[in-house]
């Protein structure tokens, strides 16, 4: 297919693959990358929130052209039970800044921008191409890759593995395993549009700000799992995750979920009338430090989503793939200029740097919190959302109880939920695995 | 809300962009006889609801409606249960906002 040879082969164009390919390419480097979709994102699925930090590092000016839909002003937390939230809710001007630190993004769209600048850097980007599997030599090193393509051979120095959550290469070519169940989250998602002002009016925000809203609670149904409200311009992004391992469990439906979540009383009515149009589903690496795989070898790195790198307890993924891509491409050109071969020992250098930047360190600060969250999901997603729905309730409703007697109410339910032991069991557990 | 909801997946995927690539299922079942605990799992864990029983208590794939979200690969394909690969560049699923 193609003949001549490259310095590096990058698989996937998601976050990761496009950071390492543009890094790549604006370095001289002979960079051929390959995607299986029509166009890059047209097999991406995210929330998704665009940190601007990451990406600023890469292109600075990225605001002058990226399609952006509202940048973040605004943060809610919802614990819910059957019929109401309790929030926490944190909103401030100092978000309208001339760089905004967060957006709201489309990723179909925004991929398709980060692509277009990959090739102003240089790079050959190859769509609708399927890479079969990796190529070899005698002694077990990555050569290249073989795709579907008629002879469709291609041979580079390294490969950087930018494959996604789902990754097929890494694991047929024994360089990792399949993500366990209890390891990945399945989210499913739909994209729900209205008008803007609609969407204004409903979320309180004023011409391109925007809010989103994270709700954990009985909407997952005893799971361990999470929902997520996302406003863009002219549309809703509206899903629900739990871990593969809880759907296997219990028999629950990612759809009837995500359904029961949209019928939720505080939600139906910032919904209400959009037309939807697309309906997504996802997987999202939730091990942790834990779950990370190897991360490079002789020939070969492994970046993003395919690595496990996702901080699960702040929502954050897309930035520490492109952090892990930049990474893995600023690694690949130092080992390059020294006129070194890509070799597991010289290749380490990506794992040093990955270490020392916040992706690895804030994965490890909580290396802790899945065996937490994950194996006492019941207590943490079913009964302190219900115990803290009732309190609130107790606290606000005015009956012509004395407070002295609604106080022991609360605390009694407390009890009787969880018992003492438990309850100072659980925040010291939670405590520790949040240090 | 105790109450069942009746939500038809097929609407749902009805929204979506497809390229089928006709006769090219890029997930296969093992044929079996009985069906393991992990493939009767994809019968409810599948958000495409891609999977049914057969008349004969077997568990069959249909994928075109497949978004390639791995779900049945994390649960079955260790086991052997089910072969999982991507569908050839170009095809499968195409979304349009991600």
């Amino acid at each position: 297919m193609i003949e001549e040879r490259f310095d590096a082969i990058v698989v996937g164009a998601g976050m990761a693959g496009n950071a390492a390919a543009f890094t790549l390419a604006n370095r001289g480097l002979k960079v051929l990358q390959i995607e299986r979709g029509e166009y890059a994102g047209s097999k991406n699925v995210q929330g998704a929130i665009l940190y601007a930090d990451m990406l600023e590092k890469m292109i600075p000016n990225f605001r002058e052209d990226a399609p952006l839909e509202r940048h973040l002003v605004e943060q809610r937390f919802w614990m819910m039970d059957e019929r109401a939230h309790t929030g926490l809710h944190y909103r401030s001007d100092d978000f309208n800044e001339e760089r905004p630190n967060r957006y709201t993004i489309i990723r179909a769209q925004f991929d398709r921008w980060f692509s277009s600048k990959v090739q102003e850097a240089g790079a050959i980007v190859l769509c609708e191409t399927t890479v079969k599997e990796l190529i070899k030599d005698a002694y077990g090193r990555v050569i290249g890759v073989l795709t579907d393509r008629d002879g469709g051979e291609v041979h580079a120095d390294v490969v950087v593995l930018a494959e996604g959550v789902n990754g097929l290469l890494g694991t047929k070519a024994d360089l990792r395993e399949i993500p366990k169940p209890e390891n990945v989250a399945l989210a499913v998602k739909e994209m729900h549009f209205l008008p803007r002002e609609t969407i204004e009016s409903r979320f309180n925000l004023k011409g391109d700000e925007g809010t989103v809203i994270e709700a954990a609670g009985t909407i997952s149904r005893g799971m361990a799992g999470m929902g997520f409200i996302y406003a863009n311009k002219e549309s809703i992004s509206v899903g629900i995750g739990c871990l593969v391992s809880d759907f296997q469990k219990t028999g629950e439906t990612p759809y009837d979920l995500l359904e029961r979540f949209k019928r939720h009383p505080s939600v139906a009515p910032l919904l209400e009338g959009s037309e939807v149009k697309e309906y997504a589903g996802h997987l999202i690496p939730e091990g942790g430090y834990n779950a990370v795989p190897k991360l490079y070898g002789d020939g070969w790195v492994v970046v993003g989503d395919a690595a496990q790198l996702n901080n699960f307890v702040h929502r954050e993924g897309s930035n520490l793939a492109m952090t892990s891509g930049r990474l893995a491409a600023e690694a690949i050109f130092q080992v390059k200029s020294r006129k070194d071969p890509m070799t597991a020992q010289n290749l380490s250098l990506y794992k040093a740097m990955l270490d020392n930047s916040f992706v690895m360190k804030d994965l490890k600060k909580y290396k802790d919190m899945p065996g937490l969250l994950h194996i006492q999901s019941q207590n943490f997603f079913l009964t302190y959302p219900q115990l803290v729905s009732k309190a609130m309730q107790n606290f606000v409703r005015v009956d012509g109880t004395p407070k002295v007697e609604k106080e022991k109410v609360t605390l009694k339910s407390f009890v009787a939920a969880r018992s003492w032991a438990g309850l100072f069991g659980d925040a010291i557990k939670f405590a520790r695995a949040w240090r | 809300m105790t109450t069942e909801i009746a939500v038809r997946v097929e609407d749902k995927l009805f929204q979506n962009r497809y390229l089928v690539d006709v006769g090219q299922a890029h997930i296969k079942v093992r044929p079996h006889t009985t069906p393991s605990p992990a493939l009767l799992a994809l019968l409810k864990a599948c958000p495409a609801h891609c999977y049914e029983l057969n008349s004969n208590g077997q568990v069959e794939i249909a994928a075109d409606g497949c978004v390639e979200c791995g779900t049945c690969r994390v649960i079955a394909a260790p086991g052997g249960d089910i072969e999982w690969s991507y569908p050839r560049g170009g095809y499968g699923v195409l979304f349009k906002f991600g």
